[in-house]
């Protein structure tokens, strides 16, 4: 039986994690479908066909969808649901809103966030911040999935042409409504797919401080993050955030600033491939997982940083 | 307007887990136990919408073991008005967690339920949803501000590229993020008050609601670790040790 992938795009574009869900979801069945919800998404759906491995195309147009609400979007599904196995999205803020409902709606118990399938019906997910790892196996009819992108290859992004084919929109019952979106404007990479991330801490004692970062993210093309410390005490907006409550990355490389490294960072970071902590306390549990640990001010460590940078030959 | 707030007992988030070593789960023996701190964000906001009279009720409700009672007194020191413990010993999923709270909904009629967006020990963030979708209602994830406006409900929430906002229908469910506020410590003649606040008890079966499993968790086991690397003594050292060792930049 079929496995249905929810397309994640922004701006027209789909996002690199859609790919990475069709790794998951083929591992379950062969036969992958693609529903692009949306309104005006006839390129997305394009780009969605590309897609090695994927079957077939669905798209769904009608404005209730634009702004992916969970109320509508759950009906949609629902009413597709009885073509699949399994449905899976990203486990971003749009899948862990609308997926449950869905999950609900379908009386099924939803398995959120996993990071492996080892069989139609049995899977591996985080628990408890990541410091334990379960093995799920459900009962259910039909499978619901939220997927962790960063521990799926991503499927080829071309080469495939998969028919595209139009689905009658479900009623939007009409309980909730889009007001406005306030996104960061921002032309650094967008955390979760930055093939290099830099993110500060308490450490940096204030929002003030952290141009510092900006300026060598920029020199290295990386993204900007932050611990929840951070967050919490106002240094940046909570779209940086990395961790057990916030954003799970795996770049290639993290360079962790001003960051103790409590377990619930770690939970959103420690798959990175390389990982850089610059703190001044020896002891932080930061650099028990960092593969190159240099203690030292990181305020006279950064702007240093950014001079050797800058000193650096092209590679 | 009554507002229910569910609030869950989990390891407290300072605690480190251990896995068991017959991979059967985790080791909550002896473990230092503590509300789920998003369920006190929710338990403040309700408390906080009390305070500036746009609610009258705040009742708390857990759903677990008999230690559940404790959850819901720290819930009533904070200000809460009353608590209602269905007790189990059970393992619950979200999914029969949102089917009992919707049976005490449907008793209690409140017009919001404030939810953590996400417990600390299955990181599931499923129940608010689920919630919603078994009782029809609409849902406010993720909330970092809530605002009653003509008898709708503005939510702005916590998405990845931002901030967004949307307007719900009353009644309905919230779930919680970090920034809706910063929640209050219950003070030592609140939590004398508390103990004579009034808890009833329930259970699952005697409310009818089926908690059969519907997954069953194979085995928990400890993550790979990752073993720590060098220290490197120069930011110099640092940068050519990337760029020559690791070809990361």
């Amino acid at each position: 039986m079929s496995v249905l992938v929810i397309a994640d795009y922004e701006n027209g574009e789909l996002k690199p994690g859609a790919a990475a869900v069709v790794t998951a979801a083929a591992a379950i069945d062969a036969d992958v479908h693609v529903l692009v919800a949306g309104q005006d998404v006839g390129a997305v759906a394009g780009q969605a066909a590309e897609i090695q491995g994927v079957a077939k195309v669905r798209v769904a147009d009608a404005a209730h969808y634009k702004a992916m609400l969970a109320e509508p979007m759950a009906e949609l599904l629902r009413a597709l649901s009885g073509d699949y196995a399994a449905i899976l999205a990203v486990a971003n803020t749009d899948g862990k809103n609308f997926m449950p409902r869905l999950a609900a709606l379908l009386d099924v118990s939803q398995i959120s966030d996993i990071t492996e399938v080892v069989s139609a019906d049995t899977f591996v997910r985080p628990i408890y911040a990541g410091n334990a790892m379960a093995t799920v196996q459900s009962g259910d009819a039909i499978k619901i999935i939220t997927v962790r992108t960063t521990t799926f290859a991503k499927a080829e992004l071309t080469g495939g042409s998969a028919p595209v084919e139009d689905v009658s929109a479900a009623d939007d019952p009409g309980i909730s409504s889009f007001v406005k979106n306030e996104l960061s404007e921002s032309e650094r990479p967008e955390l979760t797919s930055a093939r290099i991330v830099v993110s500060g801490g308490r450490g940096m004692q204030s929002g003030d401080n952290f141009p510092m970062l900006f300026e060598v993210a920029d020199q290295l093309g990386a993204a900007v993050g932050a611990s929840r410390a951070a967050v919490d005490a106002g240094y940046v907006p909570n779209e940086f955030q990395v961790g057990q409550t916030g954003k799970v990355v795996a770049p290639e490389l993290y360079i962790a600033v001003g960051i103790s490294g409590a377990i619930q960072h770690l939970a959103g970071m420690k798959d990175s491939k390389v990982i850089v902590a610059i703190n001044k306390d020896e002891e932080a549990p930061i650099f028990q997982i960092a593969d190159f640990g240099l203690v030292a001010d990181l305020f006279k460590a950064v702007p240093e940083l950014k001079e050797e940078l800058e000193k650096l030959p092209p590679a | 307007m009554k507002i229910l707030v569910p609030v869950k007992r989990v390891v407290d988030y300072n605690v480190k887990i251990r896995v068991k070593a017959d991979q059967t789960g985790v080791d909550l023996n002896n473990v230092k136990m503590s509300m789920n701190p998003f369920d006190e964000i929710a338990v403040e906001e309700a408390l906080r919408m009390k305070e500036a009279g746009s609610a009258d009720e705040v009742v708390a409700v857990s759903i677990g073991v008999q230690q559940c009672q404790e959850t819901i007194r720290t819930a009533l020191a904070m200000g809460a008005d009353r608590g209602i413990l269905v007790k189990t010993d059970a393992e619950l999923e979200p999914l029969h967690v949102a089917k009992i709270l919707k049976a005490v909904i449907d008793e209690e009629n409140p017009e919001l339920v404030i939810l953590g967006k996400q417990a600390i020990d299955d990181d599931c963030n499923q129940t608010g949803q689920m919630l919603a979708a078994l009782l029809g209602r609409p849902q406010g994830t993720f909330a970092s501000k809530l605002e009653l406006v003509d008898g709708k409900l503005n939510v702005t929430r916590e998405v990845d590229a931002g901030l967004q906002t949307i307007t719900i229908d009353m009644p309905a469910i919230v779930t919680t993020d970090l920034r809706l506020n910063e929640p209050r410590y219950a003070s030592l003649p609140n939590i004398m008050k508390a103990k004579k606040k009034p808890i009833i008890e329930n259970t699952p079966e005697d409310m009818g609601i089926d908690i059969a499993p519907r997954l069953s968790v194979l085995k928990v086991e400890e993550p790979p670790k990752r073993e720590a690397g060098i220290k490197v003594e120069t930011v110099g050292d640092l940068v050519d040790k990337l760029r020559n060792e690791a070809g990361v930049i």
